[in-house]
């Protein structure tokens, strides 16, 4: 799909984004919807929906085996958004990018298949102290599994990564670092070309978490250097149950599969199995392929709308609402780095952030209240939850103006 | 706004400001420990228990104001109850929450104050989950942590 035949220009304009999002035309409690959850899952343009909509009307049947029309037109959808997702993941290589559920899934993925069958006890998996629990969990796991260790690489107060101290958590034992790309609990933006420079020269291989960095600026895996790279559709505007690994080919060439099924064999006899090649040999089963169809699509809308649009549009919303929220009194924001995506999290002195969440709520404000999926985080910071506002490019004043003001009501109630 | 009030009634944010019987029950012969994952408030409540009267009952933790004021309420309801009563008053508590069944709010008393959440089904666990520790440290009567 062009620019032109979305009938997108090219001056930024939110007013007509958001009448490509159907949702936000919502009345929650008898006001407009004030959408501020993005960082949880985004919302989906017509664009997307459209897509799907049209796949499932005009082209739709199982991939890749059948000879008839309808899965000539499914494996052609399927395979041409592998080509998009490519693209826009800067690969040099479509086979490189792997269809999964979502980031979750494409760490477990490289966590099985990767770490599993070459740790050793006593190798260590470096992460950092600002990780969600999917990049903590599966590597809990595979710690289990070998013996190896997990290695923590702490955050200044700001809430960035320290990169003294992540080069001396690095060692002779580190075989992996995984990291997020931007924090979804504070929004800073990791350093990832320079955690990887450090990583390599230890011969580390390097996966990023890339499911907050997708929605707010252009991917590109070859100037980061990474080894892994994994992505979620849903919130980047596309739809959920759907996202992409991307590996060095030579890497995902010598794993061995995630699961076994139909789609990812080559030959099958009762006495033995020949695995097709990557991607195909972890995409076992009939794939996701309307949501393959929209995260394509959710792709060539962020590019028709223009990431560097996006981006401008959201760093002046993040100044607006980081300035704002600070002037009401009781605020404390939690996550200061200067290098941020467009996230605020914050604590409301003497009320906890669950009443802030409902009586927001209550004027229609959406916001994401609690760990975030980030309790080793919560817990190093000293606190339960926060509450954290995520914007997106449908985002505008009038509404982070509705923020403050439900945040004058919430100190009101409880005066 | 007027929602709202409904939800945050006055004895709730007084409840919540000044907890009643905030720390260990004096006497303690059984405890449990709550946690709600959905929010990471972790609650303990404490009882001292005699001929099957609670004699006292306290709570410890922080959490949002429905939980706190939810736990206070529920430790200035319980004195002098039966463990059967406690109970009892649990099941009343938990419909007047769902909306299962129409309950008599009179005779809930003060725990009246909390039926408000019934409007907002993702604060029902906050609502109970002192009293889902409670109940955990009735049954936990057998091993019990024993001061006599």
């Amino acid at each position: 799909m062009t620019t032109a035949t979305m009938g997108i220009q090219n001056a930024f304009d939110v007013e007509a984004r958001r009448r490509d999002f159907p949702i936000l035309a919502t009345k929650v409690a008898g006001r407009p919807l004030v959408y501020l959850d993005n960082a949880a899952s985004s919302q989906k343009p017509n664009q997307v929906l459209d897509a799907i909509t049209s796949y499932y009307r005009e082209k739709h049947s199982n991939v890749h085996r059948g000879v008839h029309y309808l899965a000539q037109q499914a494996t052609e959808a399927y395979e041409a958004a592998r080509d998009t997702v490519a693209a826009h993941l800067g690969a040099r290589d479509r086979h490189e990018v792997v269809f999964v559920r979502g980031t979750t899934e494409a760490i477990n993925l490289v966590a099985q298949s990767y770490a599993r069958p070459q740790l050793q006890s006593g190798d260590e998996i470096l992460i950092t102290q600002l990780e969600h629990h999917s990049n903590i969990v599966p590597w809990q796991m595979v710690c289990e599994q070998t013996g190896a260790k997990l290695v923590v690489a702490p955050l200044d107060e700001d809430g960035q990564l320290r990169l003294d101290a992540f080069a001396e958590c690095l060692g002779a034992r580190t075989r992996i670092v995984s990291l997020a790309h931007v924090s979804n609990a504070l929004g800073t933006i990791l350093p990832v070309a320079e955690v990887v420079r450090l990583a390599h020269a230890q011969g580390a291989v390097v996966m990023v978490d890339g499911a907050q960095a997708a929605p707010h600026m252009q991917l590109d895996v070859a100037a980061l250097d990474c080894d892994f790279y994994a992505v979620s559709a849903h919130k980047a505007y596309g739809p959920t149950g759907i996202g992409a690994l991307w590996g060095r080919r030579e890497l995902l060439d010598a794993m061995p599969p995630y699961q076994g099924g139909g789609e990812m064999i080559r030959r099958v006899t009762f006495a033995a199995t020949e695995f097709a090649e990557a991607p195909a040999r972890f995409e076992a089963g009939t794939p996701n392929i309307a949501g393959a169809v929209g995260m394509a699509a959710a792709f060539d809308y962020l590019n028709a709308v223009g990431l560097e649009a996006i981006r401008q549009h959201e760093a002046e919303l993040l100044a607006y609402a980081t300035e704002r929220i600070a002037q009401v009194p009781g605020i404390i924001p939690i996550g200061t780095a200067p290098d941020k995506a467009s996230v605020v999290s914050f604590l409301v002195e003497g009320i906890h952030a669950h009443d802030v969440g409902t009586i927001l709520d209550g004027q229609g404000v959406a916001v994401r209240v609690g760990h975030h999926c980030a309790q080793p985080l919560m817990d190093s910071l000293g606190i339960a939850a926060t509450a954290r506002a995520s914007l997106g490019l449908y985002n505008t004043r009038q509404e982070i103006d509705a923020l403050v003001e439900g945040l004058d009501r919430v100190r009101e109630l409880f005066a | 706004m007027n929602d709202l009030r409904g939800l945050y009634q006055e004895i709730i944010l007084d409840h919540y400001k000044r907890p009643r019987h905030h720390g260990v029950a004096t006497g303690a012969n059984r405890e449990a420990e709550g946690f709600n994952p959905l929010c990471g408030d972790k609650v303990k409540v404490t009882l001292a228990m005699k001929d099957g009267t609670i004699e006292d009952v306290a709570f410890e933790g922080e959490g949002c104001a429905i939980s706190t004021a939810s736990a206070s309420l529920m430790t200035e309801a319980l004195h002098g109850k039966t463990e059967a009563e406690a109970r009892e008053l649990f099941q009343r508590f938990r419909q007047l929450l769902t909306g299962g069944e129409v309950v008599d709010e009179e005779e809930l008393g003060k725990l009246a104050a909390l039926s408000g959440v019934r409007d907002y089904p993702m604060r029902v666990k906050c609502a109970t989950l002192a009293w889902h520790t409670l109940q955990a440290a009735l049954d936990k009567a057998d091993d019990a942590v024993s001061t006599e």
